[in-house]
């Protein structure tokens, strides 16, 4: 096995181009809550890994979505992409710079092009803040992107682009509906023409009916400005609606990362497998024939991890190895050199293609 | 910028200027269809007039709103006679004649006398400078002070906040009479600023806690993590983002304690700590009477209900502000 994930290993198997330049490089993400006790003086008894070792490739243009249950360290990911949060180790490379260790004007300029759609429209807009007055506030705190007397035309034209009347301009967020305030909080997103958009579950809030608008309009604006998400869900199918490539995470780990046929259709790794076996199926006669996975217990204390393979502990595969060894996460060995579909990074020790979901006709 | 799409079925036609429907609601609006739903009829300039923004639209909610106009006209004679006394009470406050002691309203004097002989109306509008800049500058120091101290406290936290919430203790647990006796009865000075800095220095930390707490809930908030990721810096956080939202706890707390600090300068007056004759003041007075209260309940009531008035306008005013603070009232 290979001592550590190599940051120049080239993606051969996940349908992108080997040669194309990530825009956004992650490499080795730690992010560690520590646990304190006392008031005055605290000190450390503990600490909650809750993103540990995350290594991925964003390509421009591509929607890398992001899978996991609750818990497992998605929406920390999207906090230090953005970097709301200071990693524990790791390096997030955005054009050559690292991003975490930027500070002040560097650091404001690198937020121009990358920006973020959050989860819940209800409190990610301030309620006492014109529409207006929300969507321009990325043209007040970089004022040279647009001239001031030019500003008001182009939160129109944003209010227009996300499909919104440019006459609600003076309205305040309570006056809109769930799907319409998220359509409001992309515009916020796409006012500085950012290159990368993290959008942290942007879906997840809204009703069913609303959120395949939100979705299209996110497709349809990704091919309007050539933008590259980062689409963080636990909804599998509005992840592989949306998604090119897929990576799936379990307890602050990428388990598996691959194009979305090969991950949808040609899963390797068990927890993959299991999650796939969750996913409603709308036809009532395959439903009669497929197998579900059903995982036993539940997810361990991210405070204090299974040593060894992480998903170990619930695993029907698992053995004496999974607990001495880690998995890496890279081609398994049995795949190497097969050009299938199921030659993509996965980290188990007893990989195993296993078709849970039956291709999307 | 980006040009509108021609291929979208999702684009419909921008309504244009004219039209407005009746006020449709927005909810039910929110379809793939995107036919723009006309606007409210609500603001005659139409939508392409002024921009505005959460203090100009607060400003025309207040100008429109009695409550507020009423409570302003009363705050405005008040500060006038404060200013002014000699205005509309010719007679001299101190002036005492004994054979009227106590005795009830008659031609040119219409709120009667006090125990003293001395015309009640007159000390009505002559105390009214002491009670009310009292209450006013004990209230806007308190709540100056202490939201601005809670406020930064909860939004960087840390030790600042552990400091701060620890000292914040320690004022909180000296009685405010026992306080007012040990910390005023050493003070010669015989206006009302001693008085004023004591309840600054007591009551600080009621309202430090609240703004704490209500920036604590307001900074959670995923727009502020917005703001941030945008590349906004702390003052523009806090001020455009936080305290909007967190100023309303602090504006009913404030206002209601205004009509306390009256009422406290008149128990420390009782004492004898607070403000001391000759100063003219509504708290002097209304300790002063509410001895002869079965022999001459006039002169308790006047002094009272003008004390009464103040703390209601406050409030009126204060309740009105924070409404129009609040978009989602209007």
């Amino acid at each position: 096995m290979t001592t550590a994930p190599q940051p120049t290993r080239p993606e051969p198997s996940d349908g992108q181009p080997a040669d194309r330049e990530p825009i956004l490089q992650v490499r080795g993400l730690v992010k560690h809550f520590p646990l304190t006790q006392g008031i005055i003086f605290k000190r450390q008894v503990g600490a909650v890994q809750a993103v540990d070792g995350v290594s991925f490739d964003l390509f421009p243009g591509e929607t890398l979505g992001i899978v996991g249950e609750s818990g497992c360290g998605k929406s920390t990911v999207a906090k230090l992409l953005m970097n709301l949060e200071q990693p524990t180790a790791g390096e997030i490379i955005y054009r050559g710079e690292d991003i975490t260790k930027l500070s002040g004007r560097a650091l404001k300029a690198v937020r121009r092009n990358i920006q973020m759609v959050f989860q819940d429209p209800y409190t990610s807009l301030n309620p006492r803040m014109t529409v207006g007055d929300i969507i321009g506030e990325p043209y007040e705190i970089h004022p040279d992107v647009a001239p001031k007397g030019d500003r008001r035309k182009r939160v129109q034209d944003l209010l227009d682009v996300v499909g919104l009347n440019p006459e609600y301009i003076n309205r305040y967020p309570h006056q809109f509906s769930g799907g319409q305030r998220q359509r409001i909080g992309i515009a916020r997103g796409l006012a500085l023409r950012p290159e990368v958009i993290v959008a942290d579950e942007p879906v997840s809030a809204l009703d069913v009916s609303v959120q395949a608008q939100v979705v299209n309009l996110m497709e349809r604006l990704q091919d309007e400005f050539n933008l590259s998400y980062m689409f963080i869900a636990h909804d599998l199918s509005i992840v592989r609606h949306i998604s090119d490539r897929v990576g799936v995470m379990y307890l602050g780990k990428i388990v598996e990362i691959g194009a979305d046929e090969e991950i949808y259709s040609h899963p390797t790794h068990p927890y993959t497998q299991a999650l796939l076996s969750a996913v409603p199926v709308p036809d009532p006669e395959a439903r009669e024939y497929r197998e579900r996975i059903i995982l036993q217990g539940d997810v361990p204390s991210p405070a204090d991890p299974p040593s060894g393979c992480r998903f170990r502990t619930r695993c029907w595969k698992a053995q004496e190895r999974c607990v001495v060894e880690e998995p890496l996460l890279a081609v398994p060995e049995v795949f190497r050199g097969t050009a299938g579909p199921a030659e993509h990074d996965s980290a188990c020790h007893f990989a195993e293609e296993k078709q849970v979901v039956r291709p999307e006709d | 910028m980006p040009e509108r799409n021609p291929l979208d079925p999702e684009q419909g036609p921008i309504a244009p200027g004219g039209g407005y429907g009746a006020g449709m609601d927005l909810a039910a609006s929110d379809a793939d269809t995107l036919e723009y739903p006309e606007s409210h009829g609500q603001e005659p300039g139409g939508p392409a007039g002024k921009p505005r923004s959460l203090w100009s639209d607060a400003w025309r909610d207040l100008r429109r709103n009695p409550v507020f106009i009423i409570s302003v006209l009363i705050i405005l004679f008040l500060v006038f006679i404060s200013l002014w006394p000699g205005t509309i009470a010719t007679q001299d406050p101190l002036q005492a004649n004994l054979q009227k002691a106590q005795a009830g309203p008659e031609a040119g004097h219409p709120f009667g006398f006090d125990q003293q002989g001395r015309d009640v109306y007159t000390r009505v509008v002559y105390g009214a400078r002491a009670s009310v800049t009292v209450g006013v500058c004990a209230t806007l120091g308190v709540v100056l002070l202490g939201s601005v101290l809670g406020g930064l406290a909860g939004f960087f936290g840390g030790w600042w906040d552990a400091i701060l919430s620890r000292i914040s203790d320690v004022f909180f647990g000296i009685p405010v009479v026992l306080g007012g006796l040990v910390f005023l009865s050493v003070v010669t000075n015989s206006t009302v600023w001693p008085v004023v800095g004591f309840m600054v220095l007591l009551g600080w930390p009621q309202i430090a806690r609240i703004a704490r707490g209500s920036v604590i809930t307001a900074r959670q908030n995923d727009y502020v993590q917005a703001a941030r990721a945008l590349g906004a810096g702390n003052s523009r956080m806090l001020l455009r983002h936080i305290a909007p939202n967190a100023v309303a706890p602090v504006i009913v707390v404030g206002t209601i304690a205004l009509g306390t600090y009256i009422a406290l300068e008149a128990t420390l007056s009782y004492l004898g700590v607070g403000l001391k004759p000759p100063t003219v003041s509504w708290g002097i007075d209304i300790s002063d009477a509410s001895n002869q209260i079965r022999n001459a309940p006039h002169m308790l009531l006047w002094p009272a209900g003008a004390l009464s008035l103040t703390v209601l306008a406050f409030i009126m005013l204060g309740d009105a502000v924070r409404d129009a603070l609040d978009p989602k009232l209007r």
